[in-house]
């Protein structure tokens, strides 16, 4: 019945569907910190991430072409064959075009780029990857969030769908909606990538994580952006 | 130089209470955490934030190990005359920077 249901609701419009970001499960306080800039340590990323796209990218592009981009990735890359998040494709940019080796992922210089390319798109929605040849990486994202997964046994779906809004710990379990990356967790005391997330409750289970980079996070990534499409971006959000 | 971000306001009447605000990027290492090999880290805060305005003091603070990471420092004080707002901050290993801003006073 519970399948049925699910099922049911994700035929549903996605706007039928009572979704929230994770910022509305926050306190007070961290939801004060992302709203002003000011007081947002992830801006500290973005400023150096703007400063970084003016000394290499603009030879061939411009803040306003990057507006947009975040919200449509993980997207097709043509050279490779294959799905490429936002950080990937920032990476083989460097590689193929700037033809210097690509930062590594995780990496200060990676993360403020992309914090800054996603920053672009804050306030836009997220749209629903719809290119048909991501259609096989999107139904192995699906997959893998409804597989059960480590020494506890449990999948995405059971925390984040059937148990969303209960607690674990301190923590209110959130919807999972990758909404607001890359961004500063308090607990990180720093800016990490929605792998770094996903990482992190894949540990959390006590089951292996994926290497960074691994074609399983852009498929879960790609999953994920289809159950959030329409919400809108955050870049960069904060969460405790 | 460690990336900050600082908000005070360019211009502002005389006798306005303004608000400054800092965010300064800085790990802030308790001294306290041990590495994946086991060892302690050593202490790597900012010890002391000053702020002056015209060459006198208006604010100050002593950081401690239990502040987070990038401290973020909201204060007033008392729009004077047009002159310039000085920012320093000072930790271990000789971190040390400063930044200043204009501020203009009718
Ligand atoms: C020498 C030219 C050149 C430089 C330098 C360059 N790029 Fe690109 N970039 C391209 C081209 C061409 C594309 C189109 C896709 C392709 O052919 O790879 C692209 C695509 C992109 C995209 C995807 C845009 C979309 O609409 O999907 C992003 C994001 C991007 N670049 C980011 C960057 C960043 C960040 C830098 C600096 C670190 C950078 N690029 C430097 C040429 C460049
Ligand atoms: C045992 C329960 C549990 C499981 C299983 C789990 N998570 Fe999480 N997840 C959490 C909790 C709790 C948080 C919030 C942590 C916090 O706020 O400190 C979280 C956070 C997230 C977020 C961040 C949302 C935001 O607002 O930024 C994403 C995305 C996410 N999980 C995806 C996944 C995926 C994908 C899986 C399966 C591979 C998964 N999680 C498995 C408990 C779980």
């Amino acid at each position: 019945m519970k399948r049925l249901l699910a099922l049911l609701l994700l035929a549903l419009p996605a706007s039928a569907q009572d979704r929230r970001s994770g910022f509305e499960d926050m306190a007070r306080e961290t939801q004060a910190m992302q709203r002003d800039d000011m007081q947002n340590p992830g801006m500290l990323w973005v400023a150096e991430g703007e400063d970084r796209f003016n000394r290499d990218c603009t030879a061939c592009h411009s803040e306003a072409s990057m507006r947009g981009v975040a919200a449509r990735y993980p997207a097709w890359d043509e050279a490779t064959g294959a799905p490429i998040d936002l950080a990937g494709r920032i990476s083989a940019c460097v590689e193929r075009h700037q033809r210097v080796a690509p930062p590594a992922r995780e990496s200060q210089p990676l993360l403020a780029l992309t914090a800054y390319v996603a920053h672009q798109s804050r306030g836009l929605p997220i749209s629903r990857p719809s290119d048909p040849r991501l259609a096989p990486a999107l139904e192995q994202g699906r997959a893998l969030y409804g597989e059960r997964r480590g020494q506890l046994d449990l999948s995405c779906v059971q925390c984040h769908d059937d148990n969303a809004g209960r607690r674990l710990a301190g923590s209110t379990i959130p919807q999972a909606h990758p909404t607001g990356y890359p961004l500063y967790r308090l607990e990180w005391q720093g800016v990490g990538s929605l792998q770094r997330r996903l990482r992190g409750c894949m540990t959390g289970v006590r089951s292996e994580p994926f290497a960074y980079g691994a074609a399983e996070y852009v498929a879960l990534e790609l999953f994920l952006n289809d159950r959030a499409a329409g919400m809108l971006l955050e870049t960069p959000a904060v969460r405790p | 130089m460690a990336r900050v971000l600082i908000n005070v306001p360019r211009s502002a009447r005389r006798g306005d209470v303004i608000t400054i605000r800092t965010l300064i990027q800085h790990t802030m290492e308790t001294g306290y955490r041990p590495n994946a090999q086991g060892d302690v880290m050593p202490r790597d805060i900012i010890r002391r934030f000053t702020c002056t305005y015209d060459g006198a003091v208006v604010f100050s603070a002593e950081l401690s190990p239990a502040i987070a990471a990038n401290p973020f420092l909201s204060f007033t004080t008392v729009a004077t005359s047009s002159g310039t707002v000085t920012m320093t901050w000072e930790g271990d290993n000789g971190f040390a920077q400063t930044e200043t801003r204009a501020i203009e006073v009718t």
